[in-house]
Parts: C-alpha cells; structure tokens; sequence
C-alpha cells in the first residue's frame, strides 16, 4: 500500500488558525455532543407526549399520534433537514423566512430541531410499546383507586413504562449522536465535518478517518456504561433486572 | 404561499429524476439488500457458531458498524475502497473504482450488521428440537442451517428484514455526501441549476414519504398474514 502515514499530524498546526489538527476533531466532538443533547431533549418532550397520545383510549387521540410518527418516520432525515433549512424560510411569510435565514448559528438550530423532531417519532414508538407492555392491571387499579386518567398516567404507567423502555431509549440517544453527522450537509461542522477538513487539508484520509471512529466509538462506551448503572439505579424490584 | 410554485420544473425534469436518479436509488436498494443479508447471514452463524474466534470476531464487527455514523463509513470506504482494490488485485496503483461500486460496498458491509442482528434473533427463535431432530435424521451442520434453521429463521424475520430494507432505502440518501446522482442527489441538482429548491426538495420529500407508507404499509399487512398462520 503506497500510502504515507502519519500519526503526529494530529499535533500540527491546522491551517484554520484554531490549533492543533487535534483540537479541531476535539471542537467537532462537542458540537456533534451539543447538537445531539440537544436534539434529544426535543426528542424526548416530543416523543413522551406522542407516545401517550397513542395510548389513550380516544380515537382521534391514537389517529393523531400515528399520523405524527408515519410523517415523521417515512422520510430520509436527510430529506426532513434539506425541508427546514432551504424549503422553511421560503414557504414561510417574507419578514420571518428573512429572520430565520439571517439567524446566527442556522445550521445547528436546524440540526437540532430536524433532528430532534425525527428521533421523537422513534421514542414516540419505543413508550408506545412499553405502555403496552405493561399489564393491564395496573390501569384498572389506578382507575378503581379513584386516578384520574392524567394522575393514573403521571404516577402508575409513565414511572414503569419509562424504566422498562430504558434500554432501548438508550440506543435511540447513540442514534441521535450517530445521526448529528447527517447535519454536515447542512453545513454543521461536527466531528465527521472536521474529520472530512482534516483529509483535505493535510491529506491524511485514513489518520483523520481513524481518531473520528476512535471517538465515536468512546462516546458510545461512555455512555453505555453510564446508562448500565443508572438502569440498576432505577430498576423495578420484582422484575427480571430489578434487584 | 405556493403563489409562484413552478411545477413545470419538475414535470420537465421526471425523467432524470426517475430514470437517472430512482434507478440509481433502487438497483443501490436492492443489490445492498441482497449482499447484506447474505453477508449478515454468515456473521450471526459465525457468532452462534461456538468458536470463540469466530464469535469475537462477529461480535466486534457488528458492535464496530453499529457504533459508527453512516455518513463517517461512507467517506471511509470512498477512500478505502480503491486500496482494496489494489491490495485485492495486487496492481502497482490504487483502483479506480466507481461511485456505484463504491458506495454499494459500503452498504453491504455497514448494513450487514443491522442484517446478522435480526437473523441472529430469527435463529435463535427457533426451538432446539429442529436442529436436534435434524441432527438426529444424519444432517451435517450445514445441511441443518440450508434445510431447517436458516429458511425457518428468514420466514419469521421477513417482516422485521422488509423493515429494515425500508430504513435502508431512506439510509441511500446519504450518498448525497458524495455528490452521486441518486434521486436526492439528483433532485438537489436540478434544484440548484434552475434555482428551484422548494419544489425539488419539496417534490423528493413526497416521493420518499410514498414508496416508504406503501412499503411499510405492506409490511404490516404481510406481518398480520404471518401472525394468523402461526
């Protein structure tokens, strides 16, 4: 293989002005982390409130929970960002497309609501199916000791349902971060935007390429182990993983 | 709103957008179904194989894949891709390899991942008595996943795999990094030439949200098929 590696070029000089080449990928690093906590926030207010919509027992409840998660769901995210970034600010009234398009900051105010919006349809589907899940006993109790619907949600169903849905919400937040990277065509510098800056400024792909996937892969293993011990902090006594 | 909504422009430009570009995107689909399955096959029988270096070896690959965001993997193998080729071929220079090839060789092996977890999870649902009977009846081990294991575990995944094919119709758009002509890219080029993004975006989105509810909506229905059988 006629290619020339170069381990130290992460300690060179990159020719933005900001630093080393390593401090680049590291900028990039917070920015896909900011962008994917962010997104996740939105991602989880929206997706709890679809996901018990879809539970309820009225009708037009449930209808208009599964119209939010198809729309939501049947589209590419890259197609769903391109619609609020560049389709948005044209459709809507003059005065405000031209505040949206002179925001500071566009890209990641899009990345984070597009982004956001997308993964609420996959909690949304996630708590749907840990309501269901639950047995339906507990309804009928809460309902026989005098709860409300909102009550017999808020202190029966929702405290089980979000600790059984954990696991799979935890893989749902690794997707969030994994998918700030669609961003880059939005013109989010994240990690794999400055790892892309990286190869074509210094012309070491695979050098470049490589610290990315060695820091995607910490993240994931970070937050692994931390969602292992706050999944036994919140364990249910009685179930399988309850102690 | 839609005051000065110019459909003329994509009327003018369906037969780019769907001969050039959804052929791309569909032919991209399928052959990266095909080899992902196959592939995703041989990784989930390599991690219930039992041999510890085949079970370490799926079982990094699949964490690997899973853990990396399919925009990184994709510029991964663009470059790595020709290196292959030359290492592959043993030739003095890096390969020249297409846009197709290249990005057909990345979803096979990211997907591929995603392939082996479900069939993993279709082998394993399948009760012990069946391999133990058909080692019983004199099958070799290969024998028992062609004849028994395999096609009873595709059967009960097929609506999870057809799941999975959607998500991987939606993932080629990100081919879009590259500058490949597939029905994003080639959307996004007529929107940039005639200046037209509202429409052509607005026009991809429509189309995408369509084949994707048809899809999964046949999926369902299929599933519901499969549940009344059993």
């Amino acid at each position: 293989m006629n290619y020339h590696w170069n381990w130290r070029i992460f300690w060179e000089p990159a020719p933005n002005g900001t630093g080393t080449y390593l401090d680049m990928l590291l900028s990039g690093l917070l920015l896909t982390i900011e962008t994917a906590i962010c997104a996740w926030i939105i991602a989880l207010i929206c997706g709890s409130i679809v996901g018990v919509l879809r539970t309820l027992p009225s009708k037009t409840a449930s209808r208009i929970g599964f119209l939010y998660v198809e729309f939501f769901r049947n589209m590419p995210l890259l197609v769903q960002l391109f619609l609020w970034f560049f389709v948005l600010p044209e459709v809507l009234p003059n005065a405000w497309g031209l505040w949206l398009k002179q925001m500071p900051n566009a890209p990641f105010f899009t990345a984070t609501i597009g982004l956001g919006l997308f993964m609420s349809a996959r909690v949304a589907e996630q708590l749907r199916s840990g309501i269901g899940s639950l047995p339906r006993g507990q309804k009928l109790a809460a309902t026989a000791l005098g709860l409300t619907t909102a009550q017999t949600y808020r202190y029966v169903l929702l405290p089980m349902a979000f600790r059984i849905v954990l696991p799979p919400l935890t893989s749902e937040f690794l997707s969030t971060v994994k998918n700030t990277s669609v961003a880059i065509t939005i013109g989010l510098i994240e990690l794999t935007a400055q790892a892309r800056a990286m190869q074509e400024f210094s012309f070491q792909v695979f050098e470049a390429f490589t610290a990315a996937t060695v820091l995607y892969l910490l993240v994931n293993i970070v937050v692994a182990v931390a969602m292992r011990f706050v999944e036994r902090g919140v364990a249910i006594p009685g179930y399988i993983t309850g102690k | 709103m839609f005051a000065n909504f110019d459909f003329d422009v994509i009327r003018r430009s369906l037969s780019y957008l769907f001969l050039d570009g959804m052929t791309f995107t569909l032919t991209l689909t399928g052959l990266a179904t095909v080899g992902a399955l196959v592939f995703g096959t041989l990784l989930a029988l390599m991690r219930l194989s039992g041999s510890k270096p085949l079970v370490w070896f799926a079982g990094i690959y699949v964490d690997l894949m899973r853990s990396l965001p399919l925009v990184l993997v994709i510029f991964w193998f663009y470059f790595l891709v020709p290196y292959i080729g030359q290492w592959l071929t043993g030739s003095s220079r890096p390969m020249r390899v297409g846009a197709f090839t290249s990005s057909l060789v990345t979803f096979i092996i990211f997907e591929a991942a995603y392939f082996s977890e479900i069939m993993r999870a279709g082998i394993q649902s399948i009760s012990k008595g069946q391999p133990a009977a058909a080692q019983a009846l004199g099958l070799t081990y290969s024998q028992t996943m062609r004849y028994v294991v395999l096609p009873q575990a595709f059967r009960n995944m097929l609506p999870v795999l057809l799941t999975q094919t959607i998500v991987l119709f939606q993932d080629t758009s990100l081919v879009y990094v590259l500058s490949i002509p597939d029905f994003l890219g080639a959307a996004s080029k007529v929107a940039q030439r005639d200046g037209r993004l509202v429409e052509m975006y607005l026009f991809a989105a429509v189309v995408y949200f369509a084949i994707s509810c048809i899809a999964s909506f046949g999926v369902r229905r299929l599933q519901a098929r499969i549940a009344f059988v059993h």
